[in-house]
């Protein structure tokens, strides 16, 4: 059997050649057999005409790549408006020593909770990157399915995973932010820090 | 607390620099350097001399924690004050950073007065 020949396509050869053998008198097992391997060799050609109505082509073609390009473009655009609130921030922080007393006081404070609240590009970015991580994976395994059927170009998915790496411990606990209430809060790491003391 | 502290922020995001040295700022803290990962943070610390770490930990090529490893393996960094302001909320990496010689760590968002406390903490005690 030919290296390149695709997975559906094997099987209905497969199939092919066991009926192909399966010639002149039948016993009642054999009879039972064939009819088995003919719904199988079915089962397969339905597979495929079921996934060629599907267009997987697309997911890859068009639909992830535009999905990561939009994501991408709210890292962007969030990043440049992040930073237009955080000049805005300066310029008021040089103003407030133009205050005294309270207006001063409320003027720092205000900027103060502006600069907190603008780390939520820091997070949101992190979280993105995560999505934009889950879709490459799903690629890479549509990539395998199509190509098992014969419709793509692309190596097997075993051959497409890129070879591990060795990782740092560091780099093995890097799994970004954590949903609300997942995570481990100030809090509580005060308290397992105050533990070890 | 000594505001003339040299201090290293370590962070990808440089908005999130921005952000810690404008906090920074706001403590009295002028003498502000910055790194954008792990290596750069290790060679400006090999080169200089800082009183104070500031680092994200999800960063390449070298994240906080690796950082802080070589930061306590280095003779002359050792007993450098680290504190690790992240993401990683799980109990397993606080556990793996106070293994490895954390001296505080920040979950993120955090605000003002938090980052204000844990310095305080540090430099008191370093």
């Amino acid at each position: 059997m030919p290296d390149g020949q695709a997975g559906g396509d094997r099987i209905e050869a497969a199939v092919r050649a066991v009926l192909g053998s399966l010639s002149g008198d039948m016993t009642v097992t054999e009879a039972a057999l064939l009819g088995e391997l003919e719904a199988l060799g079915r089962e397969v050609a339905r597979a495929k005409s079921e996934i060629a109505a599907l267009r997987v082509d697309d997911i890859n073609a068009s639909h992830i790549p535009t999905a990561t390009d939009e994501l991408d473009a709210v890292v962007s655009h969030t990043a440049t408006a992040t930073n237009e609130i955080l000049d805005c921030c300066e310029v008021l922080e040089g103003l407030q020593s133009r205050l005294a007393g309270e207006d001063a006081e409320a003027l720092g404070g205000a900027v103060t909770r502006i600069y907190e609240a603008c780390s939520f590009q820091d997070i949101t970015g992190q979280r993105i990157g995560k999505v934009v991580s889950a879709l490459k994976s799903i690629e890479r395994r549509v990539a395998a399915v199509t190509q098992s059927f014969g419709r793509g170009e692309s190596a097997p998915l075993a051959e497409q995973e890129e070879p591990a790496a060795p990782r740092t411990e560091g780099e093995e606990l890097a799994n970004g932010p954590q949903l609300p209430g997942a995570g481990t809060s100030q809090a509580e790491i005060d308290r397992l820090l105050a533990s070890f003391d | 607390m000594d505001k003339n502290t040299n201090v290293l922020i370590v962070d990808d995001y440089k908005t999130m620099l921005r952000i810690i040295r404008n906090l920074l700022k706001q403590l009295e803290f002028d003498n502000v350097e910055e790194a954008s990962d792990g290596q750069e943070a290790l060679a400006k610390l090999r080169a200089g001399q800082f009183g104070l770490v500031i680092s994200d930990w999800n960063m390449q090529p070298m994240t906080g924690l690796d950082l802080l490893k070589e930061v306590r393996a280095d003779a002359r960094l050792k007993d450098t004050p680290f504190i690790m302001i992240t993401a990683e909320s799980k109990t397993e990496n606080v556990v793996a950073a106070k293994a490895a010689g954390v001296s505080n760590y920040i979950v993120k968002p955090f605000n003002a007065e938090t980052l204000r406390g844990k310095i305080e903490k540090v430099l008191t005690h370093a």
